[in-house]
């Protein structure tokens, strides 16, 4: 019927289009998925995708956008320099905890201090955590040949068994009667990361999150090491007659997607979430993984797909609401957005041809 | 604290049962790994498995229903994985993380009225005579039919990728894919089957675990057990047998720790937790550091994207 021909070169247009074509794919299964479960599929894509912008409490919704995609999008951007490398940091949930412990414990260490201080160092913390717990996968890999996937992976479950331990033991809050969980950072203004202008929803992490996006782009267009881990991507073979040093790119993504994972993780704990909990992560590291993918591991697209799965969030939090939408639904959703993003990849590296008729020899 | 409280006989004796979910995951993935195939979404699958195989025991009050039905559901879940990774020729590693999350959340929709219920219970085959034997007989006769069957299906699978013609064909496509087409054999086929068995494997593993092992429904149960089969794989050296050594070494360790949490050793119950993960990192480390072995071991066309232009 039809057969596939190799693109000599991967599509420029279809690149950018397919992820477009991989969301309205996904409406589409979405609004499917939605009938079946009894809900108007209208509806709920309407109130998944419209409402947060411009419907009546958008107001609310918009700065959401913000604090919901920052921590995706800094995340995303580490990981997509690994992916692009064919390095695959998949723990970055882990990261994130780590990080976002080894900030709130350094701020709580300095309670009730008062100094200008204490935020910097939290920051310094957490990217300190977050890097340190992606150098053990990365060392493993550059000493051992371990596998980083399930290297990055197991330290996940590990870090949210500390996080539990943490939110149980040594950072719960001596004057919380008992419950799990720590000192809430709101109520300790050295610590706090607070909105920079009030009802934007604009907070430190978002702007490090534009931060990274600029000189993750820097970084690939115009920096010898952006361009190493381009050539190690595409020809790892050519990368090494190069002149590049596998051992040393690998330490360096590894380790740069754990910083941004485990800052990602401090702006949280620190805004938004306010303490370190048993349930405080959420899956921000897995979901930046889609992100990075939807966002083709381009610094800008990143910050677009970030942006699209924040919505996602908050329209599911929304039709969880007002539909009585299953949680999980969402997440379903956002793997299949993965799903046929990868589908729809096809048409960038390949061309469909119709079969022509084999003319007789 | 008092160890003596922990009986190492019952300790050997749910070992087996400990072990059994994995063991099945692992050797599916065995399977698919040797046809050339990496499969990242086993967790996808195997949560998946648990929640079908739950659903239909409830719902048709038959244990063997519900793992036939576990089995079938991570067949047509991998099918997603075979359809893109085949025919539309994506990443691999990308699209098994793909279907770990989609079988999450999946699982976590369709469990939404089973929580809080028991599932209708399977019997322990209680083999006459040799199930009576002290010691021997309650660590290995006691136990559901499935502990067996997961220890006759490594076998089989043994032998069918070391004796068998169709084994053979298998191995080939794994270890040289272009190879094995030109020799007329349909590469593409081939894997799609291989990953089916892995994805039926992977729903048995996961409905043992909530039909058996727990048993009931709770979300996110599988709690990485996916992730540690597929490094038992690496650990296994792609050796069918091996992967029961590795499955039995993990379940001990899950054991143990649970056993030093209910004696209530000094050691905090997080900490003892961590230790499967931790462990299975080591062995990791151990396995690879020898880095000519796994080169000689692992499938050659593992991971790697098959298109035949002709």
């Amino acid at each position: 019927m039809f057969h596939l021909e190799p693109r000599p070169q991967t599509s420029k247009l279809w690149i950018a289009i397919t992820p477009l074509l991989a969301v309205v794919a996904t409406m589409i299964a979405g609004g499917i998925l939605f009938a079946f479960l009894g809900k108007d599929p209208f509806v709920s894509i309407r109130l998944i995708f419209w409402d947060p912008l411009f419907g009546d409490f958008a107001f609310y919704y918009r700065p959401q956008l913000l604090v919901k995609g920052a921590p995706l999008i800094l995340i995303a951007i580490g990981l997509s320099l690994g992916f692009r490398a064919g390095i695959w940091n998949i723990g970055a949930e882990g990261q994130y905890i780590i990080g976002a412990i080894c900030g709130a414990a350094v701020g709580l260490a300095f309670y009730p201090m008062e100094s200008w201080l204490i935020f910097p160092l939290m920051i310094l913390a957490g990217a300190l955590g977050g890097t340190l717990w992606a150098m053990i996968p990365a060392i493993l890999k550059v000493r051992y040949g371990t596998n980083e996937i399930l290297v990055s992976l197991m330290l996940v479950y590990v870090a949210e068994k500390l996080l539990a331990s943490m939110s149980l033991g040594l950072l719960k809050n001596p004057e919380g009667h008992g419950f799990p969980g720590s000192r809430n950072l709101r109520d300790y203004a050295s610590a706090f990361n607070d909105e920079l202008f009030a009802g934007t929803g604009m907070h430190w992490g978002v702007a490090a999150a534009f931060i990274a996006v600029i000189l993750a782009y820097v970084l690939l267009n115009r920096h010898m090491l952006g361009f190493q881990i381009r050539l190690t991507g595409q020809a790892p073979r050519a990368a090494r007659f190069a002149g590049v040093n596998p051992p040393r790119l690998i330490l360096f993504c590894l380790g740069t997607s754990g910083m941004l994972a485990g800052l990602a993780g401090m702006f949280e704990v620190s805004g938004p979430s306010g303490q370190i909990s048993i349930d405080f992560n959420t899956g921000y590291g897995f979901t930046a993984i889609i992100v990075a993918f939807l966002g083709r591991l381009h610094p800008v697209g990143i910050l677009l797909a970030g942006l699209l799965l924040a919505l996602t969030y908050i329209g599911g939090e929304i039709a969880q609401g007002q539909l009585n939408l299953p949680a999980a639904a969402i997440q379903l959703f956002q793997g299949m957005l993965l799903f046929f993003l990868l589908a729809v990849d096809l048409l960038s590296n390949f061309r469909i041809r119709l079969n022509q008729r084999k003319e007789s020899i | 604290m008092d160890l003596s409280a922990i009986d190492p006989m019952l300790l050997l004796a749910s070992l087996m049962a400990a072990s059994t979910p994995v063991l099945l995951a692992a050797i599916g993935e065995l399977v698919v790994e040797k046809s050339g195939v990496l499969n990242l979404g086993v967790e996808g699958m195997m949560i998946t498995g648990a929640i079908c195989g739950f659903a239909i025991a409830v719902e048709s009050g038959s244990p063997m229903l519900g793992f036939l039905g576990a089995a079938v559901c991570g067949a047509l879940l991998s099918m997603l994985f075979a359809w893109l990774t085949q025919y539309a020729l994506a990443n691999q590693v990308a699209s098994g993380l793909a279907l770990t999350m989609f079988g999450l959340g999946l699982s976590s929709l369709i469990g939404q009225g089973y929580q809080g219920i028991k599932p209708p219970a399977t019997h322990d085959l209680n083999i006459p005579l040799i199930s009576d034997i002290p010691v021997i007989g309650p660590i290995l006769f006691q136990h559901d039919p499935l502990v067996y069957f997961s220890i006759a299906l490594v076998a089989a699978v043994w032998a069918m990728l070391k004796f068998s013609r169709a084994g053979l064909i298998l191995r080939s496509v794994g270890e040289n894919h272009s190879a094995a087409h030109a020799l007329g054999y349909k590469v593409v086929r081939i894997r799609v089957l291989a990953i089916m068995f892995g994805g039926a494997c992977a729903g048995l593993g996961g409905a043992y675990l909530s039909l058996i092992q727990v048993p009931q429904w709770t979300e996110g149960m599988t709690a990485g057990a996916g992730w540690i089969a597929l490094a038992l794989v690496v650990f296994a050296s792609w050796k069918p047998w091996r992967v029961i050594l590795g499955a039995y070494l993990f379940g001990g360790i899950s054991i143990l720790q649970l056993n030093l949490q209910a004696v209530g050793v000094n050691i905090p119950v997080a900490y003892l937790a961590m230790a499967p993960y931790v462990v299975t990192i080591v062995v990791l480390v151990i396995i690879s550091s020898d880095r000519k072995r796994v080169s000689l071991n692992a499938p050659a066309s593992l991971g790697r994207v098959f298109h035949a232009s002709h």
